[in-house]
């Protein structure tokens, strides 16, 4: 572990292709026992942050260190201290579940008592101990995820690196999933994840909410809730656009959304707007059935930063 | 098409794949210009599902109208009145954006002489109005998107199939996307979503879930979040977490624990009861609680609910 404690520290840390900048200037720092995450939809930067930590891309400035290592001076030695999972990480669809984990239980050299205890353990974890001959080509896409997971823990790295491991995975599978990886932090590992869902922010311990390269904010979920100009108002009510007309020009309304049942809002002040619009509506006979203050998502902010940048970037 | 006529009518649709049963006599109905939401987790039996609809797959038995035509009988003509639409696009990123255009005028038979309207409309609505030469390949996401959803609609189908269609968009291009979605059902387009992403979910005014080929509950989004999760859920904050969770799996009146982040997402049978009750058991365990509080239960949460019951449902009955 490196002096300062920190199980992975970033700075500055850049990337380029030809012109174009992938990872801009990222900075931030991963605790053991802790589950990090990189959140942000496609083209944000997470894989190829992942990439330069895991030493299989050298980033273009900046530095970056695990477990006291650098990623450019010391690659090997990183990679005795990491177990990354890629996006398209290599199960043997021919070989069954418990072959797959004897391949990479070897790959990492562990002992067969090891393995066994360790692959005994996930397996109940996941869910996955009735399925241990089934054929890895033959296992739902879920499934698929959590063996690619099981063989990437089967050795006890200090620190974990998961790109997108639940991309594609239903949300029965995903708790399964997230119950594996906290059931680990016991053995005070650090684990670095990646998600393009954005809810998925709220499971982890801090997050680092990235848009195009940049770092938005980083702060535990709650923190990050905090930061939202206004509150979060739902209208449900069976005529949603008819109210979106009504109120998108109400004084101190923000970010009207139609959703499925409803309008989504903000407004600076729910205490004095959300009177205010009940009483537009029923002015105009709309149909109600609730309004009421809910609680902002990370998408809110994510939203509200987005639109922020832009507006500086065009008047600036 | 008359308003009295579902866009989607599926009555006991069953369809059997050997032995196994992909969907369980299922039965449901999406309105003209409703934005309907079917979920399920993989496996469930939707894609099965989506492929009978489609006029790609022969059901075994039951009815399956769509458009007010049977998909076994009428497939070919049920193909011209649908549009469909994955999250992959399906776009040809070394075309210009016309040529794709164009290649998919042709993909729907769209006469000949309507394809420039058409193909008009579609930069219009995709915001490519002077972009027509650009290659698709170096637009961005939300661009493509639009595009992919303009193609999907050259021939003007009734119903549009859409698959997951904004998994890891971000968020800005996904509630634009959204934006047209209520713009075209608005105009009468059917939407039908699939999709087990549940801020997509969120878009739909009516659900239907379905696990193991069943359908297991519907209604609106609120509907299903105020109606499904059997019990009421507690917020709890405490340390440690990892102890907490296991002493609280065997807690008073718990019915289910996991952990989000730093809290606890805790099931109770009554909330007013199970606050004091907790924070009392906690304490004797010696675990620090610094928040107990009731939340309203997510989509998530009533999806993982819905399912695991069944499951639990389904073992029983093996039981006996």
């Amino acid at each position: 572990m490196s002096d300062t404690g920190y199980a992975i520290e970033v700075n500055a840390l850049t990337m380029e292709f030809s012109g174009v900048v992938a990872v801009d200037h990222l900075s931030f720092d991963v605790k053991p026992g802790e589950i990090f995450g990189l959140v942000g939809p496609d083209g944000a930067g997470k894989t190829t942050t992942m990439r330069m930590l895991a030493g299989v891309l050298t980033p273009s400035s900046g530095t970056a260190a695990i477990a006291g290592f650098d990623v450019v001076r010391d690659p090997q030695r990183v990679k005795h201290h990491i177990s990354y999972m890629s996006q398209r990480f290599g199960l043997y669809e021919d070989l069954t579940v418990n072959e797959n984990i004897r391949f990479y239980a070897g790959i990492f050299g562990l002992s067969k008592t090891d393995r066994e205890r360790r692959a005994l353990t996930l397996l109940d974890a996941a869910g996955m101990s009735p399925f241990g001959k089934r054929l890895a080509g033959k296992l739902s896409g879920g499934m698929k995820q959590k063996l690619g997971l099981i063989c990437a823990l089967i050795h006890t790295p200090q620190v974990i690196i998961l790109d997108e491991p639940t991309n594609g995975v239903d949300p029965v599978s995903r708790r399964d999933f997230w119950r594996i990886l906290y059931s680990l932090l016991g053995e005070n590992v650090a684990i670095l994840i990646s998600t393009s869902y954005l809810d998925e922010a709220e499971r982890c311990h801090r997050v680092a909410l990235l848009h195009q390269g940049r770092l938005l904010y980083s702060d535990t979920p709650a923190e990050l809730k905090k930061k939202i100009s206004g509150d979060v108002v739902l209208v449900i009510s069976p005529e949603p656009r008819r109210l979106r007309d009504l109120l998108k020009d109400s004084e101190g309304v923000s970010n009207l959304v139609l959703v499925g049942d409803g309008l989504r809002l903000i407004v600076d002040d729910a205490k004095r707007r959300v009177p205010e619009l009940r009483g537009r509506i029923e002015s105009e006979n709309l149909p109600v059935d609730r309004i009421e203050e809910v609680t902002p998502t990370v998408e809110d902010l994510f939203v509200q930063a987005v639109e922020k940048a832009s507006v500086r970037a065009a008047s600036g | 098409m008359d308003n009295a006529v579902p866009s989607v009518f599926v009555k006991d649709l069953v369809r059997k794949f050997g032995d196994f049963v992909a969907v369980d006599h299922i039965s449901f109905e999406a309105q003209p210009g409703e934005i309907f939401g079917f979920l399920g987790p993989n496996g469930a039996g939707k894609s099965t599902t989506i492929r009978i609809l489609c006029g790609l797959l022969r059901p075994t038995s039951g009815e399956a109208m769509v458009a007010g035509l049977d998909v076994a009988r009428q497939s070919e003509a049920v193909r011209q009145k649908i549009g469909y639409m994955s999250q992959k696009f399906s776009l040809y990123n070394d075309l210009k954006v016309i040529e794709n255009i164009k290649f998919f005028a042709g993909m729907y038979s769209v006469p000949e002489p309507i394809i420039p309207e058409r193909a008009d409309w579609v930069l219009e609505m995709a915001g490519l109005k002077g972009r027509e030469s650009a290659l698709t390949g170096t637009l961005a996401t939300g661009w493509k998107q639009r595009l992919a959803l303009g193609c999907a609609l050259l021939h003007r189908p009734p119903i549009l199939f859409l698959d997951e269609p904004t998994s890891g968009v971000d968020p800005v291009s996904r509630r634009q996307f959204w934006e047209l979605i209520h713009r075209m059902a608005a105009d009468g387009v059917t939407v039908f979503v699939t999709t087990h992403y549940m801020d997509e979910a969120e878009y739909c005014a009516r659900l239907v879930l379905i696990y193991r080929g069943k359908v297991v509950a519907s209604g609106s989004p609120s509907e299903l979040k105020s109606g499904a999760v059997k019990g009421e859920l507690l917020l709890v904050e405490c340390e440690p977490l990892g102890k907490a969770l296991e002493v609280l799996q065997t807690g008073p009146s718990v019915l289910d624990a996991a952990i989000f982040g730093n809290a606890i997402h805790v099931v109770v049978t009554k909330a007013a009861e199970a606050v004091p009750d907790l924070t009392k058991y906690l304490a004797e365990h010696q675990i620090a609680v610094s928040k107990i509080e009731p939340i309203s239960p997510t989509l998530e949460d009533v999806f993982v609910a819905l399912t695991t019951r069944q499951a639990e449902s389904v073992e029983e009955k093996k039981v006996r």
